[in-house]
């Protein structure tokens, strides 16, 4: 992309998270910028989704500092960070599966009545609305989305995170239970909220994935970053051995993690 | 679902008609059955009786309007019950917050505010039901907040809290009992006195009835606005007739259960009138305030689960709690919250017990989160949680009272007693759990 530095719209740095003995980060540093989209990779326990989570609100960290366009701010809970306009769509998709979709998508942000009660009616017909446009197969709004299709589910999860007008995008293997079809859709869907100027994390074990959609990667080792780079200056065959062996190639910034020759 | 039902044209092959009108009608089939468990059990014990004594005495007024009474603690606290099973909690404490919160407030009555205020006071009954739910609310919230903020599984805090206060409750009087209690208070029990009688009674029935046709307007209209699929005409006719026809039959109900000759007698004399020679004064008792009350929790409770943030936030955190923590909801204040709300319903009960008995006693209460527990349950609270209804636990209070009163009618022991409800408690959620699985599965 353009070579003047911009400033981050999220800029996380040496950020440590530690569960007992066992660090989980270890002084992990993590930017996007606005219409970027931030592939995060690294093997299943390599720390993608701790360190995600640190910056969505789900972990409280041990050490670092979070910037949000340039200023520190406190993250300590995931209302904190959805106050900065930070979404997550979790791998877990993390819906309550006894409520339908209307109220999954509103869930923390119900809309009320002027007599303060939940204005079901309202948040319905705004779902059936938003539904529409992602997903316009989506006729079951009644139902508990646990009797949902995987790719309902999931586009249930999609809508609350683009709802309310992110800013900061976090995707954690969006795609994991999707078809083929429907993997595509998101794909579109990343294109389209990039051009918007939303800042994107794109997490998954994938590489193809993440090789369509991500502008710059970051690989991620045992709780350390091996390096950032630019999927335009890397082959999907250094991207693997920065996932496997830990070894940065010459078109990636080595982080402490990287393999020392 | 309902625009199936709409269309006149052939219906589906494999759907019956009825499971069809059903479907229209929108009621829980679960629901269904629920009240025919409840009349099976209310004709049994009516044709048990008829067999053994010659005299069939569970369908009578007098029973049934003595039914009321008795289910209406339960009724209370089965409200609550609800929301803290649904978040996968359980309160095994509140038979002894019961007696706590009765013996505080009989001695509040008895020895404290008449020196405070005068003996026989109109207000202290006031200061002795706010006390109560106050009193209530604080320690269930206290529980709430070792669940919460401490992480200590809510089975043992509120074991801990069975024996806790049901101690503490000793240790206000020293194990004595406190009678009488004040009078405005006592008629908080039910009782003759305690009951609004025939005309006030049916007055509440035409504004019940008033207040389903509205319902089912209002719920109408909204759907309307929004141009959602409504219900077919006939079966918001016939959800209004059945709602009116349950509440005239229970009002018949009570009103046809007379004032005793002798409490009619005297409240005559007291009034000057004078009771012909060979005539009986008949005076039909109503509606028991406990009832009333228990109604008015019901609605409340109701209204709280289905229409505030703080329940549809309940029912999450009882679906999935990490994703209702991830959506940012506070689930520790929650969780507090609804230990609060537990707890001041058993403030509530702790008053229809006290006054019902007309004292405060360091048994009182015993049990009761065991029957409470089981109301819940046999209306279909799910265990595993996010699963439940307030009026499914109401209608299986009047079950589990049923079966009780049923059986001391029949002259059954205690010991059979306490067999039987046992025995129906597991099998109510051997039921259940077989049902879900079906249902699941289908």
């Amino acid at each position: 992309m353009d070579a003047q530095p911009r400033v981050p719209l999220v800029e996380m740095k040496d950020i440590s998270l530690a569960f007992g003995g066992l660090k989980a980060v270890d002084r992990a540093y993590l930017e996007v910028c606005p219409g970027e989209v931030m592939g995060l990779l690294g093997h299943n326990g390599a720390g993608k989704s701790c360190l995600i989570k640190v910056l969505s609100g789900a972990y409280k960290r041990d050490t670092g500092k979070i910037f949000i366009e340039g200023e520190e701010v406190h993250i300590d809970n995931p209302r904190d960070a959805k106050r900065y306009g930070i979404e997550t769509i979790y791998q877990t998709l993390a819906l309550a599966d006894n409520v339908d979709a209307a109220s999954n998508l509103y869930l923390g942000r119900e809309l009320l009545t002027r007599w303060g009660t939940l204005d079901d009616a309202a948040m319905e017909s705004e779902a059936r609305r938003v539904m529409g446009r992602l997903n316009p197969n989506f006729r079951r709004f009644k139902d508990p989305v646990s009797s949902l299709s995987g790719g309902q589910r999931q586009s249930v999860a999609i809508a609350r995170a683009i709802h309310f007008n992110a800013k900061i995008l976090i995707m954690d293997e969006p795609t994991a239970a999707l078809g083929p079809a429907e993997t595509a859709q998101v794909g579109e869907l990343v294109k389209q909220l990039k051009a918007d100027g939303l800042g994107i994390f794109l997490i998954s074990h994938d590489i193809h994935d993440v090789f369509d959609l991500a502008d710059r990667v970051t690989v991620m080792k045992n709780g350390q970053i091996v390096g950032v780079g630019s999927v335009d200056d890397m082959t999907k065959d250094e991207v693997l051995g920065m996932i496997i062996l830990g070894k940065c190639p010459p078109g990636a910034t080595p982080g402490p993690g990287a393999m020392v020759d | 679902m309902s625009s199936v039902a709409q269309t006149p044209g052939p219906r589906s092959a494999e759907e019956p008609l009825f499971r069809q009108m059903l479907r229209a009608t929108e009621i829980d089939t679960r629901m269904i059955g629920m009240v025919a468990a409840l009349a099976l059990i209310w004709v049994g014990f009516h044709i048990y009786t008829f067999v053994q004594a010659g005299e069939g005495v569970f369908l009578t007024p007098r029973n049934l309007w003595n039914l009321t009474v008795q289910t209406s603690s339960i009724a209370v606290m089965a409200t609550g019950m609800v929301l803290v099973i649904v978040m996968r909690h359980i309160d095994l404490s509140i038979g002894s917050i019961i007696a706590f919160v009765g013996n505080v407030v009989g001695v509040m009555q008895v020895a404290w505010l008449p020196s405070l205020l005068g003996f026989d006071h109109p207000l202290i009954w006031v200061v002795a039901v706010l006390a109560a739910i106050a009193l209530g609310a604080a320690v269930g919230a206290f529980h709430g907040a070792l669940v919460a903020y401490i992480g200590i599984p809510a089975f043992i805090v509120t074991l801990g809290g069975q024996l806790f206060w049901r101690g503490a409750a000793w240790w206000v009087t020293t194990g004595a009992t406190i009678a009488p209690l004040d009078g405005r208070f006592a008629l908080i029990g039910g009782g003759a006195h305690g009951s609004i009688g025939a005309t006030a009674s049916w007055a509440f029935a035409g504004l019940a009835c008033l207040g389903i046709v509205f319902g089912v307007y209002s719920g109408r209209q909204r759907r309307a606005r929004y141009h959602f699929p409504l219900r077919p005409m006939w079966a918001e006719i016939t959800m209004v007739a059945l709602g009116a026809l349950v509440v005239l039959g229970a009002t018949a109900v009570v009103n046809a259960y007379p004032w005793p000759e002798r409490v009619a007698a005297q409240w005559a004399e007291a009034h000057n009138i004078v009771i012909p020679e060979g005539q009986t004064l008949v005076i039909g008792t109503g509606y028991a305030i406990p009832v009333l009350i228990a109604i008015a929790c019901g609605l409340l409770m109701t209204f709280v689960a289905k229409r505030t943030k703080f329940g549809r936030y309940v029912y999450a955190i009882g679906g999935n709690p990490e994703a209702a923590e991830l959506a940012g909801v506070n689930t520790r204040k929650i969780t507090v919250a609804v230990f609060g709300v537990m707890g001041a319903l058993s403030g509530v009960a702790a008053c229809i017990d006290s006054a019902r008995l007309d004292s405060a006693t360091n048994a009182l209460g015993t049990l009761d989160e065991l029957y409470v527990i089981a109301a819940a349950v046999i209306g279909g609270t799910s265990l595993s949680g996010g699963v439940g209804t307030i009026y499914g636990a109401m209608i299986g209070a009047i079950v589990i009272q049923s079966l009780q009163s049923g059986m001391v009618l029949c002259g059954f022991d205690a010991a059979a007693q306490q067999m039987v409800v046992g025995a129906v408690l597991v099998a109510a959620v051997g039921i259940d759990t077989f049902y879900r699985r079906r249902t699941a599965k289908g």
